[in-house]
């Protein structure tokens, strides 16, 4: 047995996993519509090189990867391209981004697909070629996995660990998939291994999902290369890639840095999935199991196409009547969906149909009684009842100094407040202080450098042109002089013309004089005038005193 | 409103509940052993207490509903009677109450926000202004010279008025720890005074139950998880550990510590009074230290002090650094380096 470690705190919320489980997945619908976002992963957007009226295949590359954190989206079966415009993305605020809207033809005719061997090719084409095929972390972080695959040094990455915990109560996308693809998953394993030289490979399982980790236990066992899959048990957030980490390893992937500089790659099974269908099939991603369940009468996990929009998938689990909404992911890191009709995206994992008799509305928050069950809870070891003191009073020195962004939002410490006060609410909403702040901090900034450049800019301007005067008048000395003078009078000359110089330096002070009225300009004058008036005055004066 | 979209089914009210089940076996354990007379005092505060909670939150502006059933001001009440003489007149009980509920609870914020436990502030209030009636503690049934009836009880706490034939002293007597202090300024010697009728095996007889059935209170808030060990181990360790090292060096003049974590208010003091979440630290280190703090002060003040006990100071004294402690003992934060770590620091 392999000795495992354990992260602080975590909770054991009801699992709602049988509702969902073990019934094997379902084909999605083949809808009339198909809505792609093209961008569903962290990066760059693709960019779109189709235009209303292509035609495409299924599996034909619609949007373009662009810059070097980015992926391709593809058409996710044949059809012709409707639209290019904006339509709403599974995001809590309901946000709009740019979308290719697909028709679908319903003869998915497949565009001719090219494997390639791994093996024999330069690791840089089988990165490429996952990048083109779209292949993205699908546990919910949706990270290029090209970027993330890149070996780098070599023995950099000793480990990967691949991620089958799913630990959020009611999904099992992953479960499904393991239990009847674990055999294209150990594939998948076996190209990361290849292209990371790693040398050890940990598949971590809780022990909820006891056919999953037979079933990838039987795949590994015909694997070439040897993989442990290791059951680990079942506390929320074990499914945190860090959190996976220190279990199997009992390393602490350092807060500011990334799992590699432990050594440590970290791929969720459906990635690996993807990874064997694009490499080995020539397959892009152009679907993903999505967990259909919470308040409807046949929770399933469907096959879905990316670009489904989700009243065609919803309906197929057939909502109860009372259903007043839909969570995507998991109810401790999923969020509400503002309206359904968006489209499945490449993060989306779960849809869980709420009901107020299913997820009671929180009751009223009280203060906090410092009782520390967060603080207990918190698999980041933040002291959340203080972090929640400081977001409160907008003390956003202090929670940064309390480590406040190094909370992974997973919902622990809302779960076990029995003054049920909205703690990750507290969070992030001071986070998103923090961050405007900073933007405006650093706005401010570029002004100020700007601002006093230019007036380092005009002062070393009129120093240097007075230098040159000052030269000017020292040489027109010095020539009237005539050549025969001794050189000290030609210092003394050059004294005085750097004395004037300074003199008249001293004069000239930045007046704001620029772009007035000439009423104005002809008022300053007479007030210089003036001024020029009272200074001989006082010269004339000061010398009288001097003569007494 | 974003996630998490559920939470766990417990509530403030519900922790305080345990701690009122918690106390339970205690309050049976004084009943038995001194009369039904605290039921009257436990009665008298919560009724109180309830009554200053609600005008206070009527005053400050909140919803009376849901902050009155919190349970908190119960617990405070309770805690409060507990720590009163069980014969203790009605006022006593009265304004000792009010004091905690509206001075050291809600003029400082109330439930939350009190830097001072309300029910040792109440107490110790109490015990400076009216030291005699604070002092009078009702014998052991065992013990006293004579037994009121429970009409003559509520006679005694509401009127003042014992029956003719009696003297408040037939049903009084001192406590174990100022019969040892007394006995110990008469130049008598520890065993001498272990034999005396008033001690039992651990403490006094009475009182060791009671702390026993504290500690049995105390261990089900434990296992509940609504307090966690580190403050009663602190605690009980460090009076332990000073009273041995003491004890070991001069077994005539300083009590052992079985005696001393038995008797006066040790073990309510460790499992219910120290523990109060809101004037504790919230780290595991700062409440080590701030249960070993209240261990040595509630000590030093029994021993060397003129107080009778020193639980309430201890706490009190100890609630004031509570802020430092925690700002100096945070956790490492995953992920962080053992010295990154300069939170808390002052700049």
């Amino acid at each position: 047995m392999r000795p495992l470690f354990r992260f602080n705190g975590g909770i054991h919320p009801p699992q709602h996993k049988s509702e969902s489980a073990g019934q094997g997945i379902v084909p999605g619908p083949l809808p009339k519509r198909l809505v792609l976002p093209l961008h569903q992963h962290i990066g760059a957007p693709a960019k779109a090189i189709v235009k209303p009226g292509d035609r495409v295949l299924k599996g034909q590359m619609i949007g373009q990867p662009q810059g070097p954190i980015s992926a391709a989206v593809h058409a996710p079966t044949s059809g012709t391209i409707h639209a290019v415009g904006l339509h709403a993305l599974p995001h809590p605020s309901g946000l709009q981004d740019l979308c290719i809207e697909l028709w679908p033809d319903q003869e998915d005719r497949w565009i001719d697909r090219q494997p390639i061997e791994y093996r024999e090719k330069d690791p840089t084409r089988v990165l490429d070629h996952l990048r083109s095929a779209g292949v993205v972390g699908l546990g919910g972080a949706v990270f290029p996995s090209a970027v993330k695959l890149n070996p780098g040094p070599p023995g950099r990455v000793p480990t990967l660990i691949i991620n089958g915990a799913e630990c959020e109560p009611w999904i099992t996308c992953d479960d499904a998939l393991m239990r009847e693809r674990s055999g294209e998953i150990v594939e998948g394993i076996l190209i990361m291994r290849h292209l990371l030289d790693a040398q050890e490979i940990l598949i971590g399982i809780e022990d909820n999902k006891p056919e999953a980790a037979a079933a990838m236990r039987r795949a590994a066992a015909a694997s070439p290369f040897p993989m442990e899959v290791v059951v680990v048990p079942t506390v929320y957030p074990t499914g945190g890639a860090k959190q996976l980490t220190q279990i199997l390893t009992g390393k602490e992937a350092p807060s500011s840095g990334r799992s590699s500089d432990i050594g440590v790659a970290c791929f969720n099974v459906a990635t690996a999935y993807t990874v064997h269908r694009a490499v080995n099939h020539g397959e892009p991603v152009l679907s993903r199991v999505v967990t259909v369940t919470g308040n409807v009468r046949q929770a399933r996990n469907f096959d879905a196409l990316i670009g489904t929009l989700l009243p065609d998938l919803v309906a197929l689990a057939q909502p109860k009547d009372d259903t007043d909404g839909f969570i995507m992911g998991g109810p401790l890191m999923g969020h509400r969906l503002p309206a359904l009709d968006v489209p499945v995206v490449k993060a989306m994992n779960c849809l869980i149909a709420t009901s107020p008799a299913l997820f009671k509305p929180a009751p009223r928050p009280m203060p906090c009684i410092r009782c520390g069950r967060c603080a207990a809870a918190c698999p980041v070891k933040l002291q959340p009842q203080d972090l929640h003191w400081f977001a409160k009073a907008s003390n956003f020195g202090k929670a940064q100094e309390y480590a406040l962004f190094d909370c992974i939002e997973c919902g622990c410490c809302s779960y076990v407040c029995p003054s049920h006060i909205p703690l990750v609410q507290y969070f992030r909403h001071a986070k998103g202080e923090i961050w405007a702040r900073e933007r405006e901090k650093k706005a401010a900034d570029t002004a100020r450098e700007r601002h006093t450049f230019r007036e380092d800019r005009l002062e070393r301007e009129k120093k240097e042109r007075a230098e040159r005067l000052a030269q000017k008048a020292a040489a027109a000395t010095a020539q009237a002089a005539g050549d025969g003078a001794a050189a000290q009078s030609k210092e003394d000359a050059l004294r005085a013309a750097i004395e004037r110089a300074k003199a008249k330096k001293a004069e000239i002070v930045p007046r704001n004089t620029e772009n007035l009225p000439p009423s104005t300009l002809s008022e300053i004058e007479k007030i210089e005038a003036r001024r020029a008036q009272l200074r001989e005055a006082a010269a004339t004066k000061s010398l009288d005193q001097k003569e007494d | 409103m974003s996630s998490p979209y559920i939470t766990q089914p417990t509530s403030v009210n519900a922790l305080m509940l345990r701690v009122l089940g918690a106390l339970v076996p205690a309050i049976g354990a004084y009943v038995y052993f001194f009369g039904p007379a605290i039921l009257v005092s436990l009665l008298l505060a919560s009724v109180t207490a309830l009554l200053c909670e609600a005008a206070m939150l009527k005053v400050r502006h909140y919803a009376a509903d849901a902050f009155l059933v919190d349970g908190s001001a119960i617990v405070t009440a309770w805690l409060l009677a507990l720590s009163m003489p069980p014969l203790a007149p009605w006022w006593l009980v009265v304004v000792g109450t009010a004091f905690a509920i509206v001075v050291a609870k809600h003029l400082y914020g109330g439930l939350g926000s009190n830097l001072f436990n309300p029910a040792m502030v109440g107490y110790a209030v109490m015990i400076v202004s009216f030291p005699v009636p604070m002092t009078h503690w009702a014998a052991p049934e065992t013990l006293a010279a004579a037994h009121l009836s429970f009409a003559q009880d509520l006679r005694y706490m509401f009127a003042g008025v014992l029956p003719d034939h009696l003297k408040l002293d037939a049903v009084t007597m001192a406590t174990p720890l100022d019969t040892l202090r007394t006995q110990l300024k008469l130049s008598h010697t520890l065993s001498e005074i272990r034999r005396l009728p008033i001690f039992g095996t651990l403490g006094g007889i009475g009182s060791q139950t009671v702390a026993l059935m504290y500690l049995l209170g105390g261990l089900y808030l434990l296992f509940q998880r609504v307090i966690t060990w580190h403050i009663p181990v602190a605690m009980a360790g460090a009076l332990a550990l000073v009273a041995g090292t003491l004890h070991g060096i001069d077994a005539d003049h300083y009590a052992s510590p079985g005696f001393e974590l038995f008797t006066g208010g040790a073990m309510i003091g460790a499992f219910f009074i120290a523990t109060d979440p809101v004037t504790a630290p919230t780290t595991p280190k700062g409440k080590l230290w701030f249960g070993a703090g209240i261990g040595v002060l509630t000590y030093c003040i029994r021993t060397f002090g003129g107080y009778p006990d020193g639980v309430a100071f201890g706490v009190l004294l100890m609630n004031m650094t509570v802020p430092l402690l925690d700002a100096y003992t945070q956790p490492r934060v995953f992920g962080h380096a053992e010295k990154e770590t300069t939170r808390g620091k002052p700049q």
